[in-house]
């Protein structure tokens, strides 16, 4: 066993770019779902219009990068507008549905042979960032932080995609102690008594469900931008319910929950994974008595670490429902009602 | 004691009678769900100024017309003023903007707010709603000084300050009844319409919310609530609206109201005091051996 190796990966996994492509979308969720009680089950169509922008924008049009950037902000404002503007008026529920069939739709659409030349159909579309990665200021080659060492482009990645998780929270904590906040927290309370105080409740979801989304395609760029790839089926329906998992594993509705519980949900599925692929190469589990000797290959540590998450999560929600960081006197109010 | 006293004198005391002053009049609301006609109301006026209660039996359609006079649901037809403008049709928020302000008969306090937040919501015309001043904590720093010590104040009068900052999920369910109509005062309306206000709330508690509706009338304020108990009624309202079946079937004042016979009717059923006939008792004592031939039945079979 090779514990150096577990804890390095584990590490460099939960404080790098895939934690914060979890975090971004967390985040939107967390004004989504935490402060307004929107159930935006689609996600991750907020990171497919985040990557395709940026990755169709630049390979397929020929346009500036940055202004690639631009333009996924602008898209998601719109798919935000496009989602909401049937299903807000309606109960919770009716965005749930439409988020979720948007985001297969999405995924669908992109992975569709007919546009391959657009999209790039299942293959996707690679190399578009070199723009951003011109600008990066650290040296090649890889660079140590601690007993952790991460290549220069990650490192530029990690720069930038921490700071966007910074300012995101930031401009959540100042909206959030407004009277903006007051209203959206009231939303998820009870709509009706919020209307009947002479409140627009349809503007405030709406806002929020574009602040959220465009966090969330923000989420996306980093996603694309980090590999220099997008495939359609990396922006499966599961990565929804990751960012989820996250945003009530950190605490929902407080500001640092869904960063915080990016970090554990990444570091604990990489350190799962690599300790299992451990325990599997070095034959460990054979030399345990009672236990079969085909309990674990090498080809289903994957489904592995799943499950092994999956009863963590739920141990976790059944001691400690409000998160790390959330306030058990309000879950309890929930319960009740 | 203001003109409220005495206004209701040369009122007639008939169903849509008109009123010296009236803020709110309504005219032909109609609202259907399939086949039943839930709300149909010919006309209405609700005098300014005055506690108006909106009595009847259950399933008479009051909440409906509650819902529908506050733009929380539509009419088939009909349209209303309030304070000489056309309300109908209007959003639920503009309504409470113009000034008519309603509580719900299921208390909606906002639970996991503390009680100060829920106050504070209260407030129109904040300029820290928007999004962007939001961000920009001296736009709107002043007002939310202003807010809070309205809020206050209103605490003390409502004896809520002690749960100041708890979350209102908190508070018994007198205390959300108190809190949801200091909120609603919160908005500074004209008027302010409560559905059930004391349903589900502890005997001890029934006089003091009374003694707080009478002084939103000494305020200046329109009253108009909806209410099952006749002795909340009597003790409280200056004019009584009886509806029954989605109709408005008496007005007058409670004292008119307590020995008008169609009301009686409405509660009780219109042949609640008239003896059998021959044929009902027939029908009634076959029905009762049916049951007891059925049980007999069962007993058997074990």
């Amino acid at each position: 066993m090779d514990w150096r190796l577990i804890f390095d990966t584990a590490l460099t996994q939960g404080f790098g770019p895939q934690a914060i492509v979890v975090a971004l979308a967390a985040i939107g969720l967390n004004v989504q779902f935490g402060y307004a009680g929107l159930l935006n089950f689609g996600q991750v169509a907020f990171l497919a219009v985040g990557a395709y922008s940026i990755a169709m924008g630049v390979d397929t049009f020929g346009l500036n990068f940055w202004l690639c950037v631009f333009l996924a902000l602008l898209s998601a404002v719109v798919l935000a507008l496009l989602l909401g503007f049937p299903t807000l008026r309606l109960r919770t529920d009716y965005l749930a549905i439409v988020t979720i069939a948007a985001g297969e739709i999405i995924r669908l659409v992109l992975r569709a042979g007919s546009y391959r030349g657009t999209t790039g159909g299942a293959a996707g579309i690679q190399n578009f960032a070199d723009d951003f990665f011109e600008i990066n200021p650290f040296p090649r080659g890889s660079n140590g932080i601690g007993f952790v060492d991460y290549s220069s482009s990650d490192l530029w990645v990690m720069t930038v995609g921490w700071g966007l998780v910074a300012a995101s929270c930031l401009m959540i904590f100042l909206l959030i102690r407004s009277p903006w906040g007051r209203v959206v927290k009231a939303i998820r309370e009870d709509e009706d008594a919020v209307r009947s105080l002479g409140k627009n409740v349809y503007l405030y979801k709406m806002q929020a469900l574009i602040l959220g989304g465009v966090i969330g395609a923000v989420g996306g760029m980093i996603f694309a931008i980090d590999r220099q790839s997008i495939v359609p089926d990396s922006l499966g329906t599961q990565r929804t319910f990751f960012a989820y998992t996250a945003l009530i594993l950190g605490g929902s509705g407080r500001v640092g929950g869904p960063v915080v519980g990016a970090i554990v949900f990444t570091f604990l599925t990489a350190f799962t994974d690599t300790t299992l692929r451990e325990l599997v190469e070095n034959n460990i589990l054979d030399k345990i008595p009672l236990l079969p000797s085909d309990l674990l290959v090498a080809n289903e540590v994957g489904i592995a670490v799943q499950i092994l998450v999956g009863l963590g999560l739920m141990a976790l929600m059944i001691f400690r429902p409000q998160g790390i960081f959330g306030d058990k006197r309000e879950v309890a109010i929930s319960a009740r009602r | 004691m203001p003109v409220a006293d005495t206004w209701m004198e040369p009122v007639e005391r008939t169903p849509g009678c008109s009123k010296p002053d009236p803020i709110l009049v309504a005219d032909g609301v109609r609202r259907t769900f399939g086949g039943l006609t839930a709300v149909d109301v010919g006309h209405v006026e609700v005098q300014r100024g005055s506690i108006t209660a909106l009595i009847g039996p259950n399933g008479a359609g009051k909440t409906t017309f509650f819902n529908l006079l506050t733009g929380f649901d539509e009419p088939d037809e009909g349209t209303w003023t309030f304070d000489g403008a056309s309300v109908a049709g209007i959003p639920a928020h503009k309504v409470a903007r113009r000034g008519m302000v309603r509580t719900f008969q299921l208390t909606k306090s906002l639970a996991r707010l503390s009680v100060l937040e829920n106050m504070k919501l209260g407030a129109t015309a904040q300029r820290g709603e928007g999004f962007f001043a939001a961000l920009a904590r001296p736009l709107w720093s002043a007002q939310e000084k202003d807010v809070t010590e309205r809020a206050d104040e209103l605490l003390v009068r409502f004896k809520l300050d002690h749960m100041r900052g708890e979350f209102a999920g908190e508070l018994s369910g007198g205390q959300r009844k108190l809190l949801e109509m200091a909120r609603a005062l919160m908005v500074q309306p004209q008027m302010v319409m409560l559905d059930e206000p004391m349903a589900g709330v502890n005997p001890a508690l029934t006089q003091s919310l009374l003694e707080h509706v009478k002084a939103l009338r000494d305020d200046g304020m329109t009253v108009l609530f909806v209410e099952h108990d006749m002795d909340v009624v009597h003790d409280i309202s200056d004019w009584v609206v009886v509806m029954a079946e989605g109709k408005i079937i008496a007005e007058g004042t409670a004292d008119d109201i307590s020995t008008n016979s169609l009301v009686i009717d409405a509660y009780l059923g219109s042949h609640h005091d008239a003896p059998l006939t021959e044929a009902e008792v027939q029908a009634q004592l076959a029905e009762a051996e049916a049951a007891i031939a059925i049980e007999e039945g069962r007993a058997d079979d074990v």
